[in-house]
């Protein structure tokens, strides 16, 4: 009964059908907060998942209930087919999760010790702080450090047993550009070796970097499932930004403007085709300035899927 | 590069009885280094019973008696008490209180430490700070008042207020499953404080007034005490069973109620 896997060096669109994380049905509640509602999300052996969501979206329960650090309400989770609980699943995973407060007084030495010892077969000190890049700073204590160190010591931990399913929540929250790109570069390492990550972000450049795969979840509900090409075609299109004397409503009627911004002086046109928009744009108004366009990013993509219509912007139809 | 095998299959990770031992040393030692190692923590817990106990003890009573019982003497056992009570519900109520509301415990949680080492590792650490109290205590006794007593009479005071640590550490559990992570301080002041006053802890228990006398009986810290007094030749009221009794039936009683906290948690999410 043992399913094995040879993981290949490939990326994206992973074709194996071996799940190792599920959600199924899942609903939880916290008091009167619905935090997840019939949830169902799976993630596959080797693959990078980000769940991608703003804050409040059900992220970090959907992460919780996976760790078992919870039971959810109604529904079905499952980790390498069994309960998440089983001390035997928790050898294999690691976790990265928000953390308040970490016992200042020990060192970043001591710390990646003792959680060392909780597994079977930790990988060596040495290497755990090469991958996080905490080389140099085992002496210290945890209080004394930077918040992207603080950050980076809690990766260290999540990695140090070796495990083959690891849970990100949130990885690079207050990281600066360059150990953002460090931790990501870590995270694809830890892939090709072998790996399988779920991450959470709001950082949508993250989940565009990084994952295989990505669900967009919102008040509880994933929205989007597929890969990052895939949301990004779910909305697609250009937008348009430029400084007009036109009114919005006259925007509006240019055939193809799907919805239209303003933005401190300049507007934003959001639009399937940018040519013919910037020709009627041109023509209508021979002064306009600063014309910028640019494919929708994930940003609009997953601005587009989570608004409730109306809130941000005037839209056509 | 090794090439990755994930199974779904249940994998054998037994944890030998040896590798189990050394997480609870590794779980023990840190939590030891970490308080060691927090001014908070040592500032009040340890210094306030060996200052209480030089001033009071060594500086100002040193000739005088209680009950036939030479000062010096008569406040390792209630100093001592103080000292181990203040050591052990700080050592586990704050920790506890603060690794539960702000994160770290779901971190611990989510990894394969075996739960029961994190309390463990509190008790112990709780009970290696009291033993250092009531050395601390003996020691300035012995070298500065001349308080003298037969080693093994030492033996019996040293372990009675070692174990004396477990109900208060049971408490603290209690107290800490329960406070938020800043009000938890400041509830175990509210308990600490007053139940050292009314136990006779600070002022010998036959100067106290007749109401508190009778409120004691019902305070753990005076059943403690009581034995360590016990110990050293002041007379105790009750039976030593009876105050055994006392402290064991609390201890189980703020086991449960931890255990309510705990069960509580595994519900309810925080952070």
């Amino acid at each position: 009964m043992i399913a094995t896997l040879e993981r290949p060096r490939s990326t994206s669109s992973n074709n194996s059908d071996l799940i190792v994380a599920s959600l199924e049905g899942v609903n939880k509640n916290y008091g009167n907060i619905q935090a997840l509602r019939g949830v169902d999300f799976r993630v596959r052996a080797g693959e990078i998942v980000a769940l991608l969501g703003p804050n409040g979206a059900g992220k970090t329960t959907a992460v919780k209930l996976l760790l078992g650090l919870m039971p959810p309400k109604s529904g079905r989770v499952r980790v390498f087919g069994g309960d998440p609980t089983s001390p035997e699943n928790r050898m294999r995973t690691g976790a990265m999760l928000q953390v308040g407060r970490v016992p200042e007084t020990l060192r970043v030495r001591e710390h990646i010790d003792l959680f060392s010892t909780y597994y079977p077969s930790s990988l060596p000190a040495k290497e755990i702080m090469a991958a996080a890049g905490l080389e140099g700073l085992g002496e210290r204590k945890f209080g004394d450090l930077s918040g992207g160190q603080k950050q980076r010591v809690l990766f260290a931990l999540a990695i140090c047993g070796d495990p083959d399913l690891l849970f990100l929540d949130e990885p690079t929250v207050g990281l600066d550009v360059e150990a953002r790109r460090m931790l990501w570069d870590e995270i694809r390492q830890l892939v090709r070796r072998g790996k399988t990550v779920l991450l959470t972000t709001h950082y949508l450049q993250e989940a565009d970097a990084l994952a295989d795969r990505i669900a967009v979840i919102n008040k509880g509900e994933i929205i989007a499932e597929g890969t990052p090409a895939t949301i990004k075609a779910q909305t697609g299109g250009k937008k348009i930004r430029c400084i007009t004397n036109l009114s919005i409503s006259s925007l509006l009627r240019i055939p193809g403007v799907l919805e239209v911004k303003e933005d401190r002086e300049a507007v934003e046109l959001h639009t399937a085709e940018a040519e013919p928009v910037v020709r009627e744009l041109l023509s209508r108004d021979p002064a306009l300035s600063g014309l910028e366009v640019t494919s929708a990013g994930l940003e609009e993509a997953f601005l587009a899927l989570t608004q409730d219509g109306s809130r941000n912007g005037n839209r056509a139809n | 590069m090794s090439s990755a095998t994930i199974t779904l299959s249940r994998v054998q990770v037994q944890r030998s009885p040896r590798h189990t031992t050394r997480i609870y040393i590794k779980e023990a030692k840190y939590e030891f280094l970490k308080n060691l190692r927090l001014r908070v923590y040592t500032a009040s817990v340890l210094s306030f019973p060996i200052m209480f106990y030089i001033l009071f003890g060594l500086v100002l009573n040193s000739n005088q008696a209680i009950g036939g019982m030479r000062v010096p003497t008569y406040l390792i056992a209630t100093y001592g008490t103080f000292g181990v009570m203040g050591a052990s519900l700080f050592g586990t109520a704050a920790g506890l209180a603060s690794d539960r509301g702000l994160g770290w415990l779901q971190v611990k949680r989510a990894s394969p430490m075996p739960p029961f080492a994190y309390f463990t590792a509190k008790v112990v650490t709780s009970m290696i700070f009291s033993a250092f109290i009531v050395i601390a205590l003996f020691t300035l006794g012995v070298t500065l008042a001349g308080v003298r007593m037969p080693v093994g009479d030492f033996v019996r005071l040293l372990a009675t207020l070692v174990a004396g640590s477990l109900p208060f550490s049971a408490m603290g559990l209690a107290v800490g499953y329960f406070a938020g992570p800043n009000s938890a301080p400041a509830a175990i002041n509210l308990m600490y404080l007053p139940m050292s006053f009314c136990s006779g802890l600070w002022v010998p228990f036959m100067f106290l007034p007749k109401v508190v006398q009778k409120i004691a009986l019902v305070l753990p810290p005076y059943h403690l005490s009581q034995l360590a007094l016990g110990v050293v030749g002041a007379g105790t009221h009750e039976s030593v069973v009876t105050h055994w009794e006392v402290l064991a039936a609390f201890t189980m009683i703020c086991l449960g109620i931890a255990r309510i906290g705990f069960q509580r948690d595994q519900e309810k999410m925080y952070g």
